[in-house]
């Protein structure tokens, strides 16, 4: 599989005075979650919207795959998931004719359709629903229906905007479940979202945009290392609860830790200044102290401190 | 999942599939049963008052009787099925955000474009179909044959069928309001190429060749016999006061290359308001 990639050279988008993407530049490349974050009309959507064909830039050019979104649509779009807002489906048709259409139009072997539309019906718990009309489905039904056609061809490359929107908070879950086995699986995920903690949680980068403008693109810890204002957090996960006393004690002491909290019984949020290095060597500590560390992320509050220091209006 | 390689289908390929699954939405759809219902009754009062009244102006002829049965109605069930089939085909991409489920692919909005012009088509045909098959089975049940001319004039029918869809998908990719697409077909096949039909000829005397509705008189035109020409009504009403009422008739030759070249016009036009069109 060659490495997946997204390149936005100058693209813009304007509508009459309103310049909705200003000369964004973008080079996204390998296998990698990137959250697209910004405000209300900070110009996300249109800049997914412009990588998906739904509208012309005014200016620049889209690559996907080194090809060119405008000119060769078909090739750049190829390998390709995408679910850009909500989309409707015809409302007559069943999900399993929905998504034939779909793996028909995406050239899927017609020995393999069966197993492909199964296997992304699963994954979006949507089984049971297979043959049911999508015209008397909710709103949530629909968008999980629209990201079993996003995976359906098993594409390297997935466009998600908001994909969380409208679903129940299992759903959610589920989305992000789905989001973070397609990182194992080496896939590049192009998603934006409003919510911090979603992005947080499966997004290994993050591009901010403002007025139409890239304010940083960089990986989650650099961002929130060089942009949180009142000092970085990490969240730790516990394999198994820890005396407070031995974290309070040992925790404290580590060079560059501000406070240690138990957060519950298998969580800890550390407070700490300075940069990645320090981040690393407060792993590397809790490690040494044999602290059964399960998992290590900057903490989504870290995140929103960065986004509110960054954009600091919205419209 | 399966981890294949993705890409595309051909793209006669995807325009089968854009096709067949534009057909089906169209089949399962209320306004394919209404029209069905409505070819259905309007036949079926046309066999009961007949076979009632034993009407000569049915049963004169053979001409007479498919002239009056299929050349009255046909025209008026043709603009019913190109603005329930095509009215908002394309604005309702735009409006019900079906669009955005399509054109996110690896296909052309061209391939989108055709399929669902192709699907609308196959759906009229059937409607078409329906009527010609009530038509026939009572001429066949008045002895009255199957004459040339009403097979002509089902052809050219089937013809302005495929131009109107044209003329309507066109309409229907300049909005991205259904209920305006909607509304502005119904209004310019009912009314606006009508009363221009009849400035030209009453108020210019000039030959319509422009209006398509002019050119679909072909179709209940060839079922008369002789097939009619151009002639002028003079009327006096004084002295002094003296008026011509011209009639224009298109000639089998006229009505076919107005209707062709509609057809082309507006399917270009249309895939290149499809084209451009933004999903915003």
């Amino acid at each position: 599989m060659t490495n997946p990639s997204i390149n936005i050279v100058n693209l813009s988008k304007v509508y009459g005075s309103f310049t909705a993407v200003s000369n964004l530049n973008l080079k996204i490349e390998g296998p990698k979650c990137v959250g697209f974050l910004g405000p209300n009309g900070a110009g996300k959507t249109t800049t997914l919207k412009m990588l998906t064909d739904l509208i012309m830039p005014s200016s620049g050019q889209a690559f996907i795959n080194g090809e060119n979104v405008h000119t060769h649509k078909r090739a750049a779009l190829a390998s390709v998931g995408t679910l850009i807002e909500t989309p409707e489906i015809y409302p007559s048709l069943t999900p399993r004719e929905a998504l034939n259409m779909v793996a028909e139009m995406r050239g899927v072997p017609r020995a393999e359709r069966k197993k492909r539309i199964d296997e992304a019906v699963a994954e979006v718990r949507m089984a049971e629903w297979m043959d049911k009309r999508v015209g008397k489905f909710s709103k949530g039904m629909k968008q999980r229906i629209c990201v079993a056609a996003a995976l359906l061809s098993d594409p390297t490359i997935l466009l998600l905007d908001e994909p969380t929107t409208g679903l129940d908070p299992r759903g959610m879950s589920e989305v992000r479940d789905i989001v973070k086995s397609l990182k194992k699986r080496n896939r590049l995920i192009f998603m934006s979202s409003h919510i911090l903690s979603e992005v947080a949680d499966v997004c290994d980068e993050v591009a901010m945009i403002d007025h139409g403008k890239l304010l940083v693109y960089d990986s989650l810890a650099n961002v929130t290392a060089k942009f949180s204002g009142g000092g970085n957090v990490v969240e730790v996960g516990m394999l198994k609860p820890l005396d407070p006393a031995f974290i309070t004690s040992n925790v404290s002491r580590i060079p560059g830790v501000v406070s240690a909290e138990i957060t519950d019984d298998k969580s800890l949020r550390i407070k700490y200044t300075g940069s990645l290095d320090v981040q690393a060597n407060i792993l590397s500590e809790l490690i040494k102290q044999n602290i059964p560390v399960l998992s290590y992320r900057p903490a989504a509050s870290a995140l929103e401190d960065v986004y509110l220091n960054l954009i600091k209006e919205t419209l | 999942m399966t981890n294949a390689s993705s890409g595309a289908a051909s793209t006669f390929a995807q325009l089968v599939t854009m096709t067949k699954y534009s057909f089906l939405n169209y089949l399962r759809a209320r306004r394919f049963l209404v029209m069905v219902t409505l070819v259905a009754l309007v036949n079926v009062i046309l066999t009961v008052a007949v076979a009632y009244t034993r009407s000569a102006v049915f049963l004169n002829s053979a001409l007479a009787f498919y002239g009056t049965w299929w050349g009255g109605f046909i025209d008026i069930f043709i603009l019913l099925t190109v603005v329930f089939f095509g009215g908002d085909a394309i604005s309702g991409e735009f409006q019900n955000k079906t669009g955005y489920y399509l054109v996110p692919n690896p296909i052309r909005r061209s391939t989108i474009y055709i399929g669902k012009y192709l699907a609308a088509f196959i759906a009229s045909t059937l409607i078409l179909a329906l009527f010609a098959a009530f038509t026939l089975a009572n001429g066949l049940y008045y002895s009255m044959g199957v004459p040339t001319q009403f097979l002509e004039s089902f052809l050219f029918a089937w013809l302005y069928l495929l131009t109107a869809l044209s003329v309507t998908f066109m309409f229907s990719s300049l909005f991205k309001s259904t209920s305006i697409s909607i509304l502005i077909t119904i209004l310019l096949f009912l009314f606006v190429f009508n009363v221009v039909d009849e400035l030209s000829t009453v108020l210019l005397k000039i030959e319509p060749w422009f209006s398509i509705t002019y050119a679909e008189g072909i179709i209940a035109n060839v079922l008369n016999n002789p097939f009619p020409q151009h002639y002028v009504a003079a009327v006096t009403t004084g002295p002094a006061a003296r008026f011509s009422f011209p009639t224009y008739n298109a000639t089998i030759v006229e009505g076919l290359a107005i209707m062709a070249i509609y057809l082309v016009a507006t399917a270009l036009l249309g895939l290149v308001l499809f084209e451009r069109k933004e999903f915003n």
